[in-house]
């Protein structure tokens, strides 16, 4: 990279008359320099880029970014599909050596099914020195082998794959086992100069300086070697901006992609995004504004790499000893809300914040390793504090009052009156009130559900249609039940909607504010129960459990698995106490009336009594038992609203859970299957290949570029997805503490109560029983 | 006197733990201890003598013949029952004796007692009730079904449920079968019967057979030709204004006694379901709290044991309300029909007397054995008169000694209400103060 860019400064662009192998094979040399951080700089260009102009660079590097971006994608999408199954400890040493190994894959396209496979895994598994040499050799064995075209580009691709692997081996204090290899030697030399001076020298400024120059070196060499030199700076400009394009790709199409990379990511994200700002102070300084952003990388690459390799052995040690997810789970949020936040731009406040606390923080100590917990503990608080205040200035309440019937017979519907108070800025106004009926609510839901439970968000289900319970109220029965079967469904739509509310992304929905705010609602459709859409999505639901049952997940994060047993294990006995509650709201409203019945035949036995005196003490038994059965009748209701209530819509959420535990399941498997596209189209670019069909190498060529892409982005759905469900689980798992806390407490008190009650009506019958003589 | 149902219970269940009730329920032993705060074995407040002889029976004031069942024996469908007496009257041989009495021979005194002319003017103490098993005893087979649908611990909980149950319907038994006795021994007539002494001191088993088909159909025969019997002497003109207010309480009473029972019957039960959905919501939080690792399994655990607690108590207020209230009613019902079966003799012996002036009439009229008709009339006078009035003395102690009862036992009842109230707050209390605090 850093050769690339500064060789590309010195020579004027060039024509684009060469052939496309040279072509790529310049690309893919410049790319090698990227390759070494590949993991790791593309979270760091989220990070600048708030600080960058970058429609700065965006639109200067528009044109170019198409014919560069595919390699990019490329190589993300090597790192990738090792990723998913190699452990922690890999994905750290991946991005570096599989860097090394994607160029020779992708101009080879032989080794590429190796690539991807289990051996290469295997040997980026072993120690690092063997991951960064072994490959190269298993990379070089192959082509060898090859036949054909693969001998010259074998040779173009050492040194460039050497560069590439070099620091990487460098840094970590091996020797690299460059015997085979004897063109590229004299390459790393100066590289692997530059890695150690700088590393020492810690200074910005001279970081910006010497890159140019062994670069140049580097790429003088090679250009000679590679015979692709003048395209080779055409290209490298390119690569440039396919980099910087990149990002802004990341930042715009899928931020959380970025935020959503493994723990390991986010900490070189963290470890970086320092760097990456000093770096910008002295990008300046070099006056060339177009050279500034290769400043940043070849500064990264000396200075991120030692970071790398020393989080590397850190990390991956206490990763794997301990499989520790809280610290790496916080970043992860951290980073999730940042990137959540910035395409909207809705939270200026806190982005800006952000960035220029990982940026101070670091500014003074340059070595990345040493400033890399210093940003952790920044980022962590910040989220802290980021989520208290979410929790102390939540000011916002709603409520659900008035239940109204509105029209008659089978066409009339409850209406609601939803109030809100609030002093969110996002709001118009800090009252104000809408009727809204269930319709709507369940009509809010589907457009919530609709646009996140995609991304991974647990959304707060409604209460359920109740066919029985609504028709009971349209024909009009003004009878005890039907007032019971409003008012449920009043408190249920309230904590509902509170639900939403609460829900900090949830909130940010335009639909929500909409359905808060706006006066006249557009009818929602397809909420009514049995229609078509609905006959369709129960089909759809069908489908949905059968292919779960058929997607066999080879889960490779435990905690996820182990969430989902606690989350179905759970459910299951939540559905047994909610049974258990509702069979005692009904003994209870059993005895109530049993209560009823006893008062009313000890009335008239009191009637009946001559005695005078029992006759009166058996009547205020009667009354006594009357007070009992609505004190019995108060207590199935507040069993009903407060327990099994409670128990019902957690059941319902905990159906979301698992949904959203589905949807990262169903993200999973778009990305396997991706991946398994890829690989039958590599396989056939390697039969065409070997039959030696040139016209149709391209079409293969371009397929397996648009394949990779989609698995490039379908690794960073499902890491985006992982990392969001993981976020809404503990949040999840906090409301439901607090929730239960708060609702059991409410319920215990109504308990408490009617023993109160029941102690005070008996201790005014207790004279009476006394006074009989 | 609560503390002496504890204890109580406390023996039971230290007796029972050693047996498995699921195998052996109709074969185990059972101590039954003397106790005297059942509804009929009230303590009689000193000043009225008159109430004394009512069905409760003063041990203090009259200690002549006491008598109690402190032993029991459920074997199969049979009880047996230990009757223990003691007494410092003459006409016993020993002073203090036990005899192993059954069911049916409770039933032969009973029948022997109705039958007797000379009591005739006196309210019987109804039998005592068949012991019934079956419901427990069902509800046991029941749970051993639905074994694989509860958890272990569940289970337990529900069977030593059954087994407190089966507990009280046994002691209940011995008790009404102890209070039937007593109110014999207090009877200044009955406690003199022939057959009741030897009841109480024949010290080989009675072997009163049961009674077969024929005499089955015998006494339902009869009962029939009683109700029409009835229909037929509700014509005859009262000449008594107390006996015919009586007639009209007793009827209307009885009546309205009957659909109490029931319906406190239904409501302690309901009651008892309520307790019973305790144990299975105790025991699910209990296994929702193992499953759950967020902060909250501590609440769960703190839930489960509040349910646990909270069931015993409200266990207890079924209990209590079966024993104060349902069990009251259900003895007066039947002591009522008594009375109305001693209204019904008399009505009998009014018709009877109508008959024979009836018939003397007739004799005068054709001057034909006047003297055998005046004589029957007047005997049958005699014997109304007679009746009449130990009837009305009759009725009079059991309003009274039904005043006291109902007295008593509502009384109990609102204390132990509030009592159980006041636990349950307690519980209620700390329970939150601890979800509060945490």
């Amino acid at each position: 990279m850093k050769m690339a860019t500064s060789s590309e400064r010195s020579p004027p662009p060039f024509p684009e008359d060469l052939e496309p192998e040279p072509d790529e094979v310049g690309d893919q040399d410049s790319d090698d320099g990227e390759d070494i951080f590949l993991g790791t700089d593309n979270p760091l260009e989220i990070k600048m880029d708030p600080s960058l102009s970058v429609s700065d660079i965006t639109s200067s590097t528009k044109p170019l970014s198409e014919a560069s971006s595919p390699p990019v994608m490329d190589l993300l999408s090597e790192p990738a599909s090792e990723a998913s199954s190699a452990p922690m400890v890999d994905l750290l040493m991946e991005p570096a050596s599989e860097g090394s190994s994607a160029p020779m894959v992708d101009i080879l396209s032989e080794p590429a099914s190796e690539a991807s496979s289990a051996p290469m895994v295997d040997l980026l598994m072993e120690p690092a020195s063997e991951g960064s040499s072994a490959p190269m050799v298993d990379l070089l064995m192959e082509p060898a082998s090859e036949a054909s075209s693969a001998p010259m580009m074998n040779l173009l691709m050492e040194p460039a794959s050497e560069a590439s692997s070099a620091p990487m081996m460098n840094l970590l204090m091996e020797p690299a086992s460059d015997d085979l290899k004897e063109p590229p030697k004299p390459d790393i030399d100066p590289l692997a100069d530059i890695i150690n001076d700088t590393p020492l020298s810690e200074g910005k400024t001279p970081v910006a300086a010497m890159p140019q120059e062994p670069p140049s070196d580097l790429f003088d060499d090679e250009p000679s070697e590679l015979f692709a030199e003048p395209r080779q700076s055409n290209t490298a400009k390119q690569q440039q901006t396919s980099i910087f394009d990149e990002p802004d790709e990341d930042l715009f199409s899928e931020p959380l992609g970025e935020a959503s990379k493994k723990p390991q990511n986010d900490f070189f994200k963290e470890a970086l995004a320092p760097v990456a700002k000093a770096s910008n102070v002295c990008g300046p300084l070099s006056d060339n504004y177009n050279e500034h952003p290769t400043d940043i990388f070849t500064e990264e690459a000396i200075t991120t790499l030692p970071s790398a390799v020393s989080t590397v052995s850190v990390n991956s040690k206490t990763n794997g000893v301990h499989s520790d997810e809280e610290e790496p789970d916080i970043f992860a949020e951290a980073t999730v809300e940042l990137s959540l936040d910035s395409p909207r731009n809705d939270r200026k406040k806190k982005e800006a914040a952000k960035p220029s606390a990982s940026a101070s923080a670091p500014a003074p100590s340059v070595s990345a390793s040493a400033s890399k917990p210093q940003p952790k503990t920044l980022e962590e608080v910040q989220y802290i504090t980021l989520e208290e205040e979410v929790e102390d200035k939540f000011e916002l309440n709603i409520s659900i009052t008035n239940p109204e019937k509105v029209g008659d017979g089978m066409n009339a519907y409850m209406a609601y009156k939803v109030s809100t108070q609030t002093t969110l800025p996002m709001f118009r106004s800090k009252t104000f009130t809408v009727r809204r009926r269930f319709s709507d609510f369940l009509g809010l839901y589907e457009k919530l559900s609709d646009k996140h439970t995609l991304n991974g968000y647990i959304v707060p289900p409604p209460p359920e249609k109740s066919i029985m319970g609504m028709t009971k109220v349209k024909v009009g029965k003004e009878d005890n039940s039907s007032a019971e079967f409003v008012e449920r469904r009043r408190a249920a739509l309230e904590r509902y909607l509170q639900r939403v509310v609460f829900h900090p992304s949830l909130l940010q929905d335009p639909d929500v504010r909409e359905f808060l705010e706006r006066d006249d609602m557009p009818r929602a459709h397809n909420t009514q129960a049995l229609s078509g859409a609905g006959f369709l999505k129960m089909i759809n639901r069908a489908t949905d459990s059968l292919s779960k049952m058929t997607i066999k997940m080879n889960e490779s994060d435990v905690w996820f698995e182990e969430k989902l047993q606690e989350v179905e294990a759970e459910d299951q006995q939540l559905r047994k106490l909610h049974i258990m509650v509702d069979s005692l709201v009904g003994h209870r409203k059993e005895l109530s009336v049993n209560t009823g019945g006893f008062a009313k035949s000890v009335a008239m036995l009191g009637s009946s009594e001559d005695n005078t005196a029992l006759s009166r003490a058996l009547s205020q038994l009667a009354e006594v038992e009357d007070k009992m059965e609505q004190l019995h009748q108060e207590q199935a209701a507040s069993d009903s609203f407060c327990f099994a209530e409670l128990l019902a819509d957690y059941i319902r959420l905990l159906g979301s859970v698992r949904a959203s535990f589905d949807q990262r399941m169903k993200t999973w498997q778009r990305w396997q299957d991706a991946q398994n596209m890829l690989q039958k189209k590599r396989e056939t670019e390697a039969k065409l290949l070997w039959a030696n069909k040139p016209d149709k190498l391209q079409q293969a060529k371009d397929d397996i570029t648009e394949w990779e892409a989609k698995v490039t982005q379908y690794e960073r759905d499902f890491d985006r997805v992982s990392a969001t469900v993981r976020k809404e689980v503990l949040r999840f798992e906090k409301e439901k503490a607090r929730d239960f806390k708060k609702q059991i407490i409410k319920y215990l008190e109504s308990l408490l109560q009617s023993q109160q009650q029941l102690i005070k009506y008996w201790e005014a019958f207790l004279p009476e029983a006394k006074a009989i003589a | 006197m609560y503390l002496l149902w504890d204890s109580w219970c406390g023996v039971c269940f230290q007796k029972l733990a050693n047996i498995d009730l699921q195998h052996t329920i109709c074969t185990f032993l059972l101590y039954i201890y003397i106790f005297y705060i059942t509804i009929m074995t009230s303590t009689i407040d000193d000043s009225d003598k008159e109430k004394a002889l009512s069905v409760s029976v003063d041990l203090n004031n009259d200690t002549s013949l006491l008598i109690d069942i402190p032993d029991a024996l459920c074997e199969r469908d049979k009880v047996k029952f230990t009757v223990h007496t003691k007494t410092t009257l003459s006409s016993f041989q020993k002073p203090d004796f036990s005899v192993p009495r059954q069911h049916e021979d409770f039933i032969w005194l009973h029948d022997a007692l109705v039958e007797t002319e000379d009591y005739a003017g006196l309210i019987i103490p109804p039998a005592p009730p068949k012991p019934d098993f079956e419901s427990p005893r069902e509800k046991m087979h029941k749970l051993g079904e639905g074994e694989a649908t509860m958890t272990k611990e569940e289970y337990t909980k529900m069977k030593q449920e059954l087994e407190a149950e089966y507990l009280a319907v046994f002691k209940k038994t011995v008790q009404v079968h102890e209070v039937f006795l007593q109110r014999l021994s207090s009877h200044p007539v009955l406690s003199k019967d022939r057959n009741f002494q030897i009841f109480l001191e024949y010290d080989q088993d009675l072997s009163v057979r049961r009674k077969n088909a024929k005499e089955t159909f015998g006494s339902f025969f009869k009962n029939m030709v009683k109700s029409a019997d009835e229909v037929i002497i509700s014509g005859i003109k009262e000449v008594d204004d107390f006996f015919e207010q009586e007639k009209t309480f007793l009827l209307d009473y009885s009546s309205k006694i009957k659909d109490s029972t029931a319906r406190a019957e239904k409501m302690t039960r309901s009651h008892k379901n309520i307790a019973d959905d305790y144990i299975h919501i105790s025991s699910t939080l209990s296994s929702v709290s193992v499953d759950d690792n967020t902060a909250l399994k501590k609440h769960f655990e703190k839930l489960s044991d509040l349910f646990e607690k909270l069931r015993k108590v409200e266990g207890r207020v079924a209990s209590d309300q079966e024993l104060k209230l349902t069990e009251l009613l259900r003895y007066y019902m039947r002591d009522i029909q008594a009375a109305k079966d001693l209204l019904y003799r008399r009505a009998r012996t009014l018709a009877d007397y109508e008959n024979s002036n009836k018939a003397l009439g007739k004799a005068r009229l054709k001057s034909k054995d006047v003297a055998a008709a005046e004589e029957q009339q007047q005997q049958c006078l005699q014997r109304f008169n007679k009746l009449s009035e130990s009837g009305k003395r009759e009725l009079t102690s059991f309003k009274g000694r039904r005043v006291v009862a109902f007295r008593k036992n509502l009384i109990e009842m609102a204390e132990l209400e509030i009592k159980h109230a006041k636990n349950n707050m307690s519980l209620l209390q700390d329970c939150i103060e601890l979800f509060k605090s945490s």
